[in-house]
């Protein structure tokens, strides 16, 4: 499907990542904006309301990060294509409505611009500490869909892929970013309206009478009505059947839930994407996501220079994670080198999938890893040296003191 | 209301006068298939529900176009039952919801029908803001004075002295005057009334409907379970008792004096019938003097 022209501001721009997103989310079609200002996301929501009256968006800021997605999901049940922004304190007040518009099973993209944490933390500093939050937050059994821009221009890209997922398999998407991708200001292309493809939400057309708000069609997914369509329908956060009445039973919770993580975990292969530099030779691989990227690449090409055969994996789609992929990897190379801006999260999953076939070497940084590749390079070197490898985290840890 | 029940179910069957009864008056708008309900018997909440759905069939409005929000607890279950758009969300959150749907589509009605600890306790924080933005909404809050779904544990409506299963030695904490606090935030309709005054409250639930801006009318209602039970107070009938012998009528009351104090009188009524541009108003207000501000310099 086409998207509507008047979100779409075509052309080159130098915007900040925050201000790309915004252009994304216009450019998509997202037509309402539920938010709760917070360092360092707002400006994404100032850039929204800027361009609100010319492309008849509607905004509101609520009273706090609960109401703002709680606002968010309404309004996507009216038909329009919805989103918040946020940061990590906000992201901490939203489980509650990501877990609501999980079992809704309700299309919105919350944007996460990741700080330092915990609680308030540093509001200005970038950091990778929610990697884990936005994935299993909220309580109960789900399974999500969060991509990681490494620039402004994939900020934009990541944004409109976010709202595709989100209507496609009807699930809040996160878009994971951090702090220093949001104020890094680099050349945007905004490609012309009928080059941005957007994905329809997938309406129910039949009868009345037989509208079933859960029943799941051929592609895992339910069929949507909108609020003022005539359906009467209902839906609860409750254990529900396909009429989405709560039953309140074992079969019921099995026959509810289980599709929610089957429905992303069994179209795995259509949502992951994944940047594979320097693989075919690679010994060494780093894997990294986000901001992170950006130092990864540039300690790849350092760590090349010097003779050593390094690859890297950028993972756009951090959950689901690429599990296959990195297995398969995982018996070819001598490491994997996974920097994150936190104390070891996606790294549990490159160890797991890795079944024990190759060494993880973690590297842990502040915000100066992203612009400085020392630590990597000598994790790098670090997992070139043979029997020093046995246990990467523990001895490359070691090392360092 | 009666006529139009009776002239309702000899459609339904012209020929046959006998089969009065097998069709529900409501049908139009309860799910008949989700009855019976999950409420306790002597629990108000039905009547609440009825008074609701006999104003829906009285007022003027297209239902196709209308939404029903709930909350959690027992008057959370309200959406399940009313054949509408309806959502049953997350604990307190309703009004937030709510206000998405319709600021997102001005069209739609929307209602949230929801209990006393759901819409000020943990809701109160949306309560209040989405007064003050006025909200074009109905907010219908019943009142039965305790967390009844949970067990009966104390709630901020629950009167001093009263008891409840976290407050074993009566209630140390003042509640709140629910009336009051929809009036100072903003609401530009307020009314109280018991699940005795069913028609006033249908009628008022009418008026409501009809008023554009954010609505709160509170409904005090029996809970026979809990809260009767742990005050040794009766059953539902004793406090319908309780509510013909000590409610009075008061319209037009200043919203300060409507305190409700243990087993003391009850003052129901309209308090709170006034204009105040809601925010969908003041939103297309700023549009537009945007767009000419726009059309001016371009």
């Amino acid at each position: 499907m086409k998207t509507d022209p008047r979100g779409v501001l075509t052309g080159l721009h130098r915007l900040n990542g925050n201000h790309a997103c915004a252009e994304g989310a216009l450019a998509a079609g997202c037509r309402f904006l539920g938010g709760y200002p917070i360092v360092p996301a707002l400006e994404i929501y100032e850039r929204f309301l800027e361009r609100a009256k010319e492309v008849g968006a509607t905004f509101i800021q609520m009273e706090d990060e609960i109401s703002a997605l709680a606002a968010v999901l309404g309004a996507s049940w009216t038909g329009k294509k919805s989103m918040t922004v946020t940061s990590g304190p906000g992201m901490s007040l939203m489980m509650e409505h990501l877990g609501l518009g999980v079992m809704l099973e309700t299309p919105c993209v919350i944007v996460n611009i990741q700080r330092a944490g915990p609680s308030i933390g540093i509001p200005n500093r970038p950091s990778q500490g929610d990697m884990m939050q936005v994935r299993w937050g909220s309580h109960g059994d789900y399974e999500i869909i969060a991509l990681c821009p490494s620039s402004p221009q994939e900020m934009f890209d990541c944004t409109i892929k976010a709202f595709n997922f989100s209507e496609r398999y009807r699930i809040p998407v996160s878009v994971i970013s951090d702090e220093y991708v949001a104020h890094l200001k680099e050349d945007v292309v905004i490609p012309p309206a009928e080059e941005i493809v957007v994905e329809p939400r997938r309406y129910y057309t039949g009868s009345k009478d037989n509208y079933l708000p859960f029943k799941r069609d051929r592609d895992f997914v339910p069929r949507m009505v909108n609020i003022g369509d005539g359906y009467r329908f209902h839906v609860t956060g409750l254990t529900h059947d396909d009429r989405g009445y709560p039953v309140m039973n074992e079969e019921c919770q099995e026959y509810n839930v289980h599709p929610l993580v089957n429905k992303i975990r069994n179209y795995a292969d259509e949502i992951i994407e994944i940047q594979e530099v320097e693989i075919d030779d690679a010994e060494i691989i780093i894997v990294s996501y986000g901001a992170t990227s950006r130092a990864a690449l540039k300690a790849m090409e350092q760590a090349r220079r010097s003779g050593i055969k390094v690859g890297s994996l950028k993972l756009i789609t951090v959950w689901p994670f690429p599990e296959k992929r990195v297995g398969e990897l995982a018996k070819k190379v001598v490491a994997f080198v996974v920097p994150e801006m936190n104390f070891g999260q996606v790294v549990l999953e490159v160890e797991r999938c890795s079944y024990g076939n190759t060494n993880v070497v973690f590297v842990p940084h502040g915000d100066k890893g992203v612009e400085n590749t020392d630590d990597l390079l000598s994790a790098i070197k670090h997992a070139t040296q043979e029997n020093s490898v046995r246990d990467g985290l523990i001895e490359y840890k070691q090392a360092r003191e | 209301m009666e006529t139009l029940r009776t002239s309702k179910v000899q459609e339904a069957h012209p020929e046959d006068p006998s089969k009065i009864g097998c069709v529900h008056p409501m049908e139009d708008v309860l799910r008949m298939d989700r009855i019976p309900h999950i409420w306790c018997p002597g629990c108000g909440i039905g009547l609440a529900v009825t008074a609701f759905s006999a104003a829906l069939e009285r007022a003027n409005i297209d239902l196709d176009k209308m939404s029903i929000v709930s909350g959690i607890g027992c008057t959370g279950r309200v959406a399940g039952y009313v054949k509408l758009d309806s959502f049953h969300t997350t604990h307190g959150r309703a009004i937030a919801f709510a206000t998405g749907i319709k600021v997102a589509n001005p069209k739609i009605k929307v209602v949230v029908f929801s209990g006393d600890g759901d819409l000020i306790a943990i809701g109160g924080n949306h309560f209040i803001h989405a007064a003050r933005r006025n909200i074009d909404m109905l907010v219908i809050c019943v009142n039965n004075f305790i967390y009844a779904m949970t067990g009966g544990q104390v709630a901020p409506t629950t009167p001093l002295a009263a008891y409840a299963t976290t407050c074993p030695f009566g209630c140390v904490e003042p509640p709140f005057n629910i009336p009051y606090i929809a009036d100072s935030s903003g609401a530009v309709y307020v009314a109280r009334w018991t699940t005795l005054h069913i028609r006033r409250l249908s009628n008022s639930i009418i008026e409501a409907l009809n008023k554009k801006g954010f609505s709160v009318i509170e409904v005090i209602s029996p809970c026979a379970q809990y809260y009767s039970r742990i005050n040794k107070l009766g059953d539902g009938l004793d406090m319908m008792k309780f509510y013909h012998d000590n409610s009075e009528i008061r319209h037009g009351e200043d919203t300060k004096n409507l305190d409700i104090g243990f087993q003391k009188k009850i003052i129901v009524g309209k308090f709170v019938d006034r204009e105040r541009p809601t925010y969908t108003e003041r939103y297309n207000e700023w549009l537009s003097e945007l767009k000419g501000a726009k059309d001016e310099s371009g």
